[in-house]
């Protein structure tokens, strides 16, 4: 028997976890999907292709109602998270170490460092107390706190790009007497556009996903899809939650397919 | 030219200023000045049907670990509170564990392929990372629990004779947050992974260092960053899981976040819930600043 290459690289057992760790990721997912194409109503036995639980679900009042918002929700977010994000990017990569910078990027990344079930209490006592005192109860309130906590994953993009981009075309520009304006119009937004998408999408998919935040501060009949899901969820498992989470599944996986399009390093 | 440069100067710190003033608006009002809030509810007084009435009390505090005896009135120790904190740290930490024991060869692998292919085992890693953890929590259930897909299939082949009943179960939240925190943890150790000098192994070897020398003396020493932040990136959002122990450990196998909620909803103690939100803000800001002081003396010493 022909002994195997030795590679130094090599240790014993660990590609065969890693195969098992990869099973194990996707076997769960594979099986809701296919599930969701199952004609009979157990989660557990196939018995045949059918779309029915998509058009359960598609006719389904309260899934429109929660996919309307859910992408309002989304979309705004992930519009004005961007565009804070955008702005505080250009703000502090454009020098470096000057008083107040830490202060600066604790406070931008404090969305991830509280635990979410904290922030979640935390902006259901404020806006119980808006809400009683100026009876305003849209979505105004769920648009905000998700700009809020997509602010890091839409900044962390543009702030790379930003890193790694070459200021000499500025100051290039600035020495053809272009104006700060022109030169952000002409020169610096055009290369950090694709990071700018790119953050924007982190953005969106993170407010599609959230759960926890919006369960807390939603007001009744804002359900957006994860809230009613979870709602479902505590009742009996019904195989139209598989159709909904493999559409959103599909959602996010194109998203993400987006996003590492345009961020790809080019060789 | 001193006063040039030192106009210029005031003026950039001032456009860093300006152009990060907007996002800080957003994150102080639903992000940071919310917290102020929840610190101050803490210290009132329940109100009857939920929220609070504005007079200064500590029973939110003393409830974390105290309650009063039904019959005299007095202060005893809350086990059943005290037992979702030891579920909570306890899961958590086994959690952790089990996700660097299947995550470190998992991020090996991915880091010691070729260009190409690591491009695409990585993605594969950051696609669970990005997916709704409702829907993985549900995927996971709809294999685990009691008339799901594993026994189910166990049944049939004839492995087992009765269902393995998991379904709310300790074991089952262990599983499930194993398999949506994975991703947390093997993303840390790959990025490390990925700058770590393989000659060192070749240099190991040379010195006839066998294969579990290599590892211990090695390959651990030198990724240590990596698995205390994939440590840290892990045990933090596990202590304030809600979404995954809600689904798994179905209501009855709380954790704290579950714990909190509860506040806020049947429980009607809103000081109370406040005072365990703060709690648990403060065990996770030590474990962050544990974080930052173990990494920062590395680099140090590095």
């Amino acid at each position: 028997m022909a002994r195997r290459s030795f590679s130094v690289t090599d240790l014993p057992g660990f590609s065969t976890v890693a195969m098992m760790v990869f099973a194990a990721l996707y076997a769960p997912m594979v099986v809701l999907v296919v599930y969701s194409f199952n004609q009979g109503q157990s989660p557990a036995t196939w018995e045949g292709f059918s779309l029915d639980w998509y058009r359960v679900a598609w006719a389904n009042d309260e899934v429109k109602n929660a996919t309307v918002n859910s992408l309002i929700i989304a979309t705004c977010a992930a519009i004005l998270s961007t565009a804070l994000a955008t702005l505080a990017a250009l703000g502090t990569t454009r020098r470096k170490g000057f008083k107040g910078q830490t202060f600066i990027y604790a406070m931008i990344n404090q969305p991830l460092m509280v635990p979410e079930i904290v922030t979640a209490v935390a902006l259901l006592l404020v806006t119980a107390a808006i809400k009683k005192s100026t009876g305003y109860t849209g979505l105004g309130y769920l648009i905000v706190a998700h700009a809020a906590f997509c602010i890091p994953f839409a900044y962390l993009p543009i702030r790379a790009r930003l890193e790694g981009m070459d200021l000499t075309l500025e100051t290039a520009a600035a020495d053809l007497y272009a104006s700060p304006w022109q030169t952000f119009r002409r020169v610096t937004l055009p290369l950090l556009a694709p990071a700018i998408f790119a953050g924007a999408m982190l953005a969106f998919v993170t407010s599609l996903d959230d759960v926890v935040i919006t369960e807390f501060i939603k007001s009744p009949g804002q359900d957006t899809l994860p809230t009613y899901m979870l709602g479902q969820l505590r009742r009996a498992m019904k195989p139209d939650v598989n159709a909904i989470s493999t559409a959103l599944l599909a959602l996010t996986l194109v998203l993400l397919s987006l996003f590492y399009l345009l961020t790809r390093k080019k060789d | 030219m001193a006063t040039l440069e030192e106009e210029a100067e005031v003026q950039s710190r001032r456009n860093a200023w300006l152009l990060s003033a907007p996002a800080l608006v957003v994150l102080f009002a639903a992000a940071a000045g919310p917290l102020i809030i929840v610190l101050i509810y803490s210290f009132l007084t329940p109100a009857t049907y939920g929220n609070v009435e504005w007079i200064f009390s500590l029973e939110g505090w003393k409830g974390i670990v105290f309650q009063h005896d039904i019959f005299s009135d007095n202060l005893v120790l809350a086990d059943a509170n005290l037992v979702i904190f030891w579920r909570s740290v306890k899961l958590s930490f086994i959690t952790t564990v089990l996700t660097f024991l299947v995550g470190f060869p998992t991020a090996w692998f991915i880091a010691t392929r070729s260009p190409r292919a690591r491009a695409l085992w990585l993605f594969l890693i950051t696609i669970p990372f990005w997916t709704n953890l409702l829907i993985r929590t549900f995927a996971i259930n709809q294999i685990i629990r009691n008339e799901g897909v594993l026994n189910t299939l166990l049944l049939k082949v004839g492995v087992i004779s009765e269902p393995i009943r998991l379904t709310y179960t300790d074991t089952a939240l262990l599983i499930g947050m194993v398999y949506v925190y994975l991703p947390l943890m093997v993303l840390p150790l790959f990025a490390t992974i990925d700058r770590f000098d393989m000659r060192l192994l070749e240099a190991g070897y040379d010195l006839y260092a066998n294969r579990w020398q290599i590892l211990r003396r090695i390959i651990l020493p030198i990724t240590r960053p990596g698995i205390i932040a994939g440590s840290i990136l892990v045990f933090v959002p596990c202590l304030g899981a809600y979404v995954t122990p809600r689904i798994l450990g179905g209501g009855k196998n709380m954790m704290i976040g579950n714990f909190i909620d509860l506040q806020f909803g049947q429980g009607q103690n809103w000081p109370l819930g406040s005072a365990l939100s703060i709690t648990l803000l403060i065990i996770v800001t030590i474990a962050l600043l544990a974080y930052v002081r173990t990494i920062g003396g590395e680099n140090r010493h590095g």
